[in-house]
């Protein structure tokens, strides 16, 4: 555990019992937010302003409130037409016509043509000169124009997720005549973009001729406030008013200006093993594993068991393809899991590391509970902290470690979104999984046009990523957003996004 | 002139040795910016694209050597980050820093010495006494603690300012040198505690020398040894200390600006870092080294205006 960390939270939980008689005398006493909210968030838009450059979650959740692609999702999880009216498609998947809505306006007043949409798709598919900004875009082998208000786009091969993709914040249109997208951004989402000062704030006003439902609020701020506690600091003096991504911790040291919304992270968080290594090549390890760990334990010690355990490599937000059942597929039965690993040949167990990325606290605190459980089945694990970008290049792009407590996300909103990464020749798939029977399943989905075929090919997948035991599957965290009294109406998503468009002003 | 010119060698050679180290420490640490940038959408042919476009796949010697050069005629580089050029990035950052050094070190200043003197004068005094402990205490509480104790008391408390509430200076002068100047107490107090407490010992052992009781027999009056020959010999460690304080200051800024959510140099730093944005952290170390190498330099050059006899022996 991280020391400063303990000593940190210890004097804080000092001065406040020090303090409480009187902070009690203070509270009621909160600045109006007069349209304006200030948004507290954990880093800084580091990669980029320009939607087809930003890869961090933590700077698409706040893009996601100034571009739009030509469909978006909503808080359910389904797909709504956003600059295309609507769309068709060929019967053999490959052809897609987008009808464009009528007088949609770029933040500079411009009405978004035919060519702005055919520029941005060629920009991120790759055929301005870019790479691809992700492999599925490169699909797009031709953009055409038909009409002012048609635009075509054809598939080099089928594939039915592919509007998922588009209503990602990385398709996002954007204007064809904007050479500054790194500092200037411009595109039609319902606030624009109003000033950045970096590793300080990004500010973002309504936009009051939005195409669809305007925004409440007039203002938004978002605060780049990087320490946890401070940010709990600036809540309650007043310089923050909402906060997403928090943990019971934080929340419980909140006063009752705050009403607290809990949500899900939508992650798969899992002990992620490399499947290359010995002794995790061999099945039964890894089946071992997982009947040694108690997820409830899990919860119980590191939130007060609030998340939702998971089995498979999917979350319950996404309920189409969520299998309950996998969750108590594996119940923790140290017999069972000791005899597992006498069959596999290790019967007095083994050692192995976890590397875990500093800068994610519930990812550490899950890995040290870990350790302890594994204790009982004979492993000792150790636990190796990195800092993130040495995780990003040794462990997820250089695939050089034994297992990692990390989340995985979604990026878009299919299944295939978390299950592809299992394919044993995807590029992502650092936990070098590898199953025949999962490549065969993996090859077939993609090629289904039936929903219903698809999810039930989909859920097949899951169910092998279980039995095989890929990986030890923990939880999708819990997790909690403090928002001011004076405010309302937050909505959660499915995806990593963070919606101001629907917050109002209480009256 | 000849010392002056050695100074500015030692300087330039400081400067480059620190960018140097750097430059080999970056290449050493795991991950460059090309990861960073791609984020998991990484793929090994993306990457060595990527890098190749940035040039980083060049040798790192030829690298430091042209940022040297860019250096040298002004021109940091460019974000890998942010997509702006440093300079300007650090334009306003660099402003936060000075102000926040620059009030601590007043703050420092302003307490210790008359509080120095003043507890030296009266030792004997219960109130002196008592600062006796307040400064132990305040000598023993790290900045950052007294940050937090601060923004409790002051802000949550006495609602007197609201932390987190960092305006800049553009938009409320005022409220950013009031911000800044909470945020400087808490920089300030161990070490006007600590300063406090050198000069009046330093005050109090040159007292007991043997020209003091020749002052006095010339009929000087208290205050007059005091101020014209005690204090003069007195400040001289003070000033040595207040000297090395001023870079430690520059350091310690770094983690109050976290516990004050100040967006200065030091988180700057700290973000370039761990997104290996190259060109700003290069820069803000070089700053950084180059402040402190100055400060030494201005230190180094008050001596002979405290004390005559330090010109004489450099000569």
């Amino acid at each position: 555990m991280n020391l400063l960390k303990i000593k940190k939270s210890f004097l804080i939980i000092l001065c406040l019992s020090l303090f409480l008689p009187t902070v009690l005398c203070a509270c009621g006493k909160t600045e109006t937010g007069n349209g304006t909210i200030n948004v507290g968030i954990a880093q800084d838009l580091e990669d980029s302003l320009d939607p087809h450059k930003a890869v961090a979650a933590g700077s698409r959740e706040v893009l996601f409130n100034i571009f739009e692609g030509l469909l978006k999702p909503d808080p359910k999880g389904d797909l709504i037409p956003a600059v295309a009216e609507s769309y068709q498609v060929s019967e053999d998947g490959l052809t897609y016509t987008f009808k464009l809505r009528k007088n949609v306006r770029f933040h500079n007043g411009r009405i978004v043509t035919a060519e702005d949409v055919k520029f941005s798709l060629d920009k991120i598919s790759g055929k301005l000169g870019d790479e691809p900004m992700l492999p599925v875009y490169a699909l797009m082998q031709d953009v055409s124009i038909a009409d002012e208000e048609t635009v075509v786009v054809t598939l080099s091969e089928k594939d039915v997720d592919f509007p998922a993709y588009l209503a990602m914040v990385n398709a996002a249109i954007v204007p064809n005549d904007n050479p500054n997208m790194d500092s200037d951004p411009i595109g039609t989402g319902p606030f624009r973009f109003e000033s950045r000062s970096i590793q300080d704030q990004i500010v973002m006003s309504r936009f009051d001729e939005y195409w669809g439902t305007k925004a409440y609020l007039s203002k938004v701020v978002f605060k780049i406030v990087p320490e946890m506690d401070t940010a709990v600091m600036n809540l309650r003096g007043g310089s923050l008013d909402m906060y997403a991504h928090m943990t019971t911790d934080q929340i419980s040291q909140l006063s009752g200006d705050f009403q607290v919304l809990e949500g899900t992270m939508n992650l798969v968080q899992a002990l992620y093993l490399n499947n290359a290594r010995k002794p995790f090549d061999d099945e039964r390890v890894r089946q071992a594993l997982c009947y040694a760990v108690d997820r409830k334990a899990v919860l119980d010690l590191t939130s007060e068991g609030k998340g939702t355990i998971i089995g498979s490599s999917m979350f319950p937000a996404f309920s189409k393809y969520y299998m309950p059942e996998l969750s108590k597929y594996y119940t923790q039965d140290i017999e069972k899991a000791k005899d597992l690993l006498q069959e596999a040949g290790y019967p007095n167990g083994f050692s192995m590391s976890i590397t875990v990325p500093s800068n994610y606290q519930p990812h550490i605190n899950a890995a040290q509970v870990l350790v302890e459980q594994l204790k009982d089945i004979g492993v000792t694990a150790k636990i190796e902290l990195v800092e993130w970008n040495t995780w990003l290049s040794e462990t997820y792009a250089g695939r050089n470690f034994e297992s990692t407590v990390i989340g995985v996300d979604a990026s878009y909103l299919t299944a295939r979104a978390l299950l592809e990464r299992f394919y044993s020749k995807a590029d992502n798939n650092f936990t070098n999984f590898s199953d025949p029977e999962y490549d065969a399943l993996y090859e077939k989905v993609i090629t289904l046009t039936d929903d219903e075929e698809k999810t039930a090919c989909y859920k097949e997948m899951e169910t092998i990523l279980t039995e095989k035991a890929a990986n030890v599957y923990i939880q999708d965290m819990a997790e909690f957003v403090a928002l001011r009294n004076t405010f309302e109406g937050y909505q959660f998503y499915p995806l990593y996004v963070m919606d101001m468009s629907k917050v109002k002003p209480k009256n | 002139m000849r010392y002056a010119i050695r100074k500015l060698v030692t300087m330039i050679l400081t400067i480059l040795m620190v960018s140097l180290l750097v430059f080999l420490a970056f290449s050493i640490i795991p991950g460059d910016p090309a990861t960073q940038m791609l984020g998991t959408n990484a793929t090994a042919q993306k990457l060595e694209a990527l890098r190749a476009q940035m040039g980083l796949d060049r040798p790192l010697l030829i690298r430091y050597l042209e940022w040297v050069k860019n250096f040298i005629s002004g021109d940091m580089g460019i974000s890998y980050s942010y997509h702006v050029p440093v300079r300007q990035m650090l334009y306003d950052k660099l402003g936060i820093m000075l102000t926040l050094t620059g009030l601590s070190f007043l703050l420092i200043v302003l307490l210790s010495i008359p509080l120095g003197i003043l507890t030296a004068k009266y030792y004997d005094r219960y109130f002196a006494k008592a600062f006796d402990v307040l400064n132990q205490l305040f000598m023993a509480i790290p900045p950052f603690f007294i940050g937090i104790l601060i923004t409790y008391l002051f802000g949550l408390l006495m609602h007197l300012f609201t932390p987190g509430g960092f305006v800049s200076y553009k938009s409320d002068p005022w409220g950013y040198f009031l911000y800044m100047l909470t945020a400087s107490f808490s920089i300030a107090l161990p070490k006007a505690a600590m300063s406090m407490r050198l000069l009046k010992n330093s005050v109090l052992s040159e007292a007991k020398l043997d020209y003091v009781r020749t002052a006095y027999s010339r009929g000087n009056r208290t205050n007059q040894v005091l101020y014209r020959h005690v204090l003069r010999n007195a400040l001289i460690p003070v000033v040595t200390f207040l000297g090395m304080t001023l870079a430690d200051i520059v350091a310690g800024s770094i983690v109050i600006e976290q516990v004050f959510s100040i967006p200065g140099f030091g988180r700057l730093l700290i973000t370039s870092i761990s997104n290996r944005d190259y060109p700003v952290a290069q820069a803000i170390i070089v700053i950084i080294a180059f402040l402190v190498v100055v400060i030494n330099f201005i230190v180094d050059s008050l001596y002979p205006l405290i004390d005559p006899r330090v010109k004489k022996d450099e000569q």
